[in-house]
């Protein structure tokens, strides 16, 4: 007993808000990025992101941008890729990029001593990329490998027929990585027309913690983008989602089916956005005592994990969900899933799980701000967002004001079990497709 | 692991050393030992605790028991209900896990740092006073169940990696795998679990890593109320297991599967570990990784199989060694479309014989220890890595001192050192080869 009254009086001492100084800084050159600044450690972490990823892809070369990202490594100016790479490991920087399908990032962390040349380094791989033809056929053999791969992988089957179910022939409806038709046909232009027109200003965002200063960052920000292009390709039109409720099931061999579910979901600048967030932490969140891992997993042992999210993206935004069952126990677990999806939707949550969920929430949010890498990361993604540098600030107390009846209210306004569609790849048994 | 991970990273800088200046040590009256690692920068820390106990440790026909213990270990004490201990976490915004490997299983909660207490309070109550229904013994056997078929049967490589460990460890409990053989998790029961935890989980055989922001004193003031006045187990036994006879012949494995879309050849050599006081040819083994397949362009494999004979797409070298038996080292190619594994077995054993004859490119060396230096400053950025980092070492046997002395020994390692690892270590009548690939049948039906 003793033990319970202890915790009652912890929850209450929950932290209220993030305690973090973010400075907004404005290169000479007029380049914004976001700044905190912590010298415990001789290094800094930058992050760069460009709005578009690879749903840029033009008409017919679907994955050009994703290739395009993955050879910026392969040699810039006079260095090919093994010359890029040992000056690089020699300066002992990192440096990263990637591509999403709603931005490319750039990542680059360096000690303080080699801070300069770190940016002369990345400044060559933005600016004059080499896309030797022998560095674009070997990344390419890579894509294409990965792309084999996932014709073989259950996850990668179910994610592929549930894109192309919502969203069609929008960019949303297929994999940035293209497939394997599309990457085959790629040339060196293809390449170097994505490197324009994704890499531009005018779609960039700029995030830095760590070892360095507010003007010291502005300098090395002008240093670096001088010579990236002024303006990208227009953004891409919103994507449509296709709601088509039932169970599709495509065959594979294994002990288990893999499940995705969902319907329509919130966008992240809707005022019901945190009320949504609240009700998925109940409803499927990270948590372990969310109703679904509860039910599905805990009470009747029928998966080793099961998990919902909010997908809002930048186009579209869903309400999804997954799991992975032995083949004789999907048929269940579809039904059990449905069964909490409407028992949400009609009942709401109680007075206690909603306590619970915002005292998670508002808890958790100031432990991600630790570690310069994990910094520059939040910051830059919080500038994608829209929101304001004193977002970290307010955030709970927005978490804080959501009421039992808006929770009510979002829950049927959202919670749709007639509209849900879950796609099935494996060998279930007693699982009906509608189609 | 308890908890399915929903996003996996991996980085090459994770497998490189770190070091850390504000680290201090503790060991309670009843045989705990607490490490405290500071980093102020955060109101936040990390609890991990540590128990010499693993899967080699198991008894023969109980493969699974110590994995399937850590998901027990979550059910309820005489003072929590079953799924509290991570409600409560949760309550705190905090997160928790755990997971099991061979040597050591681990517990673990990240909050905000006034409330570690809480979590040390949690974690003594159920270090001896577990309760299991029979109830929720049978629930989670069955999730066990679907974890392995997640994790394992899923996966042709798992799978493969899983016989080519048996293959491997002739006499020793490495070649169990972790998780468990399926028909022996299934026959595991609520008094094997029992008679496990009353053996293996006490104050004498863990280590409490605390890494964030707190100081020693606080933490050992903390510890002292919490871990304190536990009883420690007198059923620890000595970790003495099966060592391995002299291994006289290569073993060579292929494994077909229909979900293969790429294979590859994989191979593992028995290999020294790292050992207390005595690092130097693990230090000279994770140098010869690096060099041979640890960085993607500039390493001896990627140079040679990727860029100048262009017959892998992929390739690699890795060692960790930090294991209180023998390690393996391992090499990996998968080939470019219309290249046979045979062929690309055989490049990799030339480019392996070029090594032994050739020696150490010492620029590259050079470079490999200049990004060693700087793992010391970048790993301080994360101090989850750093508690990982030391609970790890702890567990297999390593002191402080060895985890703190690591980057000095790995500075330290000349080209001779790392020849004599290789050469020593290249040995097939230690290996095991592994080809994963698609039958016959499938290839055919694809082309």
């Amino acid at each position: 007993m003793m033990l319970r009254i202890a915790l009652f009086l912890l929850v209450m001492a929950t932290p209220l808000r993030a305690e973090i100084a973010i400075q907004e800084v404005t290169s000479p050159g007029g380049i914004k990025a976001w700044l905190v600044e912590d010298h415990n450690i001789p290094f800094m972490a930058l992050e760069l992101r460009f709005r578009g990823g690879t749903s840029l892809d033009q008409p017919g070369k679907r994955g050009a941008v994703n290739l395009m990202a993955a050879t910026l490594e392969e040699g810039a100016g006079e260095m090919d890729a093994q010359g890029f790479a040992m000056a690089r490991d020699g300066l002992a920087a990192h440096i990263g990029f990637g591509a999403e399908a709603d931005e490319i990032s750039v990542s680059m962390q360096t000690l303080t001593e080699n801070r300069g040349a770190a940016v002369d380094l990345l400044h060559l791989a933005l600016t004059a990329p080499r896309f030797d033809q022998d560095a674009v056929e070997r990344v390419k053999g890579q894509v294409l490998a990965g792309l084999r791969a996932e014709e073989q992988d259950p996850s990668a089957i179910a994610a592929k027929l549930s894109r192309v179910r919502a969203y069609g022939a929008h960019p949303y409806g297929s994999s940035g990585d293209g497939t394997i038709d599309s990457v085959t046909a790629l040339t060196r232009d293809d390449v170097v027309a994505a490197w324009q027109g994704a890499m531009a200003r005018d779609l960039i965002y700029v995030a830095a913690a760590g070892d360095i200063s507010a003007e010291e960052l502005g300098l090395l920000l002008d240093q670096l983008l001088v010579g990236v292009p002024a303006a990208g390709w227009p953004l891409p039109s919103k994507a449509v989602l296709n709601e088509k409720p039932g169970v599709v099931v495509q065959s594979f061999p294994g002990p288990q089916s893999v499940v995705l579910f969902g319907h329509g979901g919130i966008g992240f600048d809707d005022p019901d956005f945190f009320a949504a967030s609240l009700l998925n932490d109940i409803l499927g969140g990270g948590r372990f005592s969310a109703r679904l891992m509860q039910e599905v997993r805990e009470k009747r042992g029928l998966t080793y994990g099961i998990g919902t999210g909010l997908a809002s993206r930048d186009l579209s935004a869903e309400w999804v969900g997954q799991f992975q069952a032995s083949n004789d126990k999907v048929a269940e677990a579809i039904q059990v899933v449905r069964d909490e999806w409407a028992k949400m939707a009609t009942e709401g949550v109680t007075a206690e799980e909603l306590a619970t969920a915002k005292t998670y929430m508002t808890g958790a949010y100031p432990l991600r701000f630790d570690g310069n890498g994990q910094i520059a990361s939040i910051l830059v993604g919080m500038q994608m967002l829209g929101l304001s540098a004193d977002y970290p600030k307010t955030r709970n107390d927005k978490v804080n004001a959501v009421t039992m009846e808006d929770i009510s209210r979002v829950a049927k306004r959202l919670l749709k079990p007639e509209n849900l569609s879950f796609v099935v790849v494996g060998e279930p048994t007693g699982v009906e497709a509608t189609e | 692991m308890r908890l399915p991970l929903m996003a996996l990273s991996f980085g090459l800088a994770a497998a490189t050393p770190l070091y850390a200046e504000d680290v201090t040590t503790f060991a309670l009256k009843n045989g705990l030992e607490l490490v405290v690692i500071e980093d102020h920068r955060a109101p936040v820390v990390t609890q991990m605790v540590w128990y010499r106990i693993g899967a080699a440790d198991e008894t023969p026909g109980h493969s699974g028991i110590a994995h399937f213990f850590e998901h027990l270990m979550f059910q309820g004490t005489d003072d929590l209900a079953p799924g509290e201990f991570s409600a409560t976490v949760e309550a705190q915004g905090g997160n928790d896990n755990a997971f099991t490997s061979w040597d050591y299983t681990a517990y673990f909660q990240r909050v905000a740092s006034d409330r570690l207490g809480l979590m040390m309070q949690m974690e003594a109550d159920r270090m001896r006073d577990l309760t299991l229904s029979e109830e929720d013994v049978t629930t989670e056997r069955q999730v066990i169940v679907e974890e392995r078929g997640q994790r394992t049967d899923s996966d042709p490589g798992a799978l493969l990696n899983e016989q080519m460990a048996a293959a491997q460890y002739m006499n020793h409990p490495y070649g169990r795998p972790v998780i468990g053989w399926l028909h022996e998790i299934k026959a595991l029961t609520r008094e094997d679990a029992l008679a496990f935890y009353k053996a293996n989980y006490a104050p004498n055989n863990a280590i409490v890593v605390v890494a964030g922001d707190v100081t020693p004193e606080q933490a050992l003031k903390l510890a002292e109320t919490h871990y304190g006045p536990l009883e420690p187990s007198s059923d620890i036994l000595p970790r003495a297991r099966p060592v391995e006879p002299p291994q006289l012949a290569e073993r060579r494995i292929v494994l077909e599967d229909e979900r293969v879309s790429e294979p590859y050849v994989i191979r593992s050599y028995l290999a020294a570990e790292r050992n207390a006081g005595d690092q130097r040819k693990a230090a000279a083994l994770t140098l010869l990784a690096e060099l041979l397949g640890g960085n993607p362009t500039t390493s001896v494999f990627a140079r040679e199989l990727q860029f100048k004979r262009g017959v892998a797409t992929w390739s690699a070298a890795f060692y960790d060694g930090t294991s209180v038996d023998p390690d393996t080292f391992g090499v990996y190619v998968m080939p470019v479309p219309g290249v046979a594994l045979a062929d690309a077995e055989a490049a990799l054993d030339e480019v392996i014989a070029g090594f032994l004859k050739d020696g150490v490119n010492a620029e590259e060396l050079a470079r490999i220890k200049t990004q060693v230096r700087a793992s010391t400053i970048y790993g301080r950025d994360n101090a989850e890595g750093m508690a990982n980092m030391y609970g790890q070492a702890l567990a297999i046997g390593l002191t402080v001192k060895d985890v703190q002395e690591w980057p000095d020994i790995l500075e330290a390692v000349t080209a001779d050192d790392i020849m004599a690892a290789a050469t020593e270590v290249f040995d097939r009548k230690r290996a095991v080869t592994g080809w994963l690939q698609a039958p016959a049948a499938t290839k055919e039906a694809k082309e």
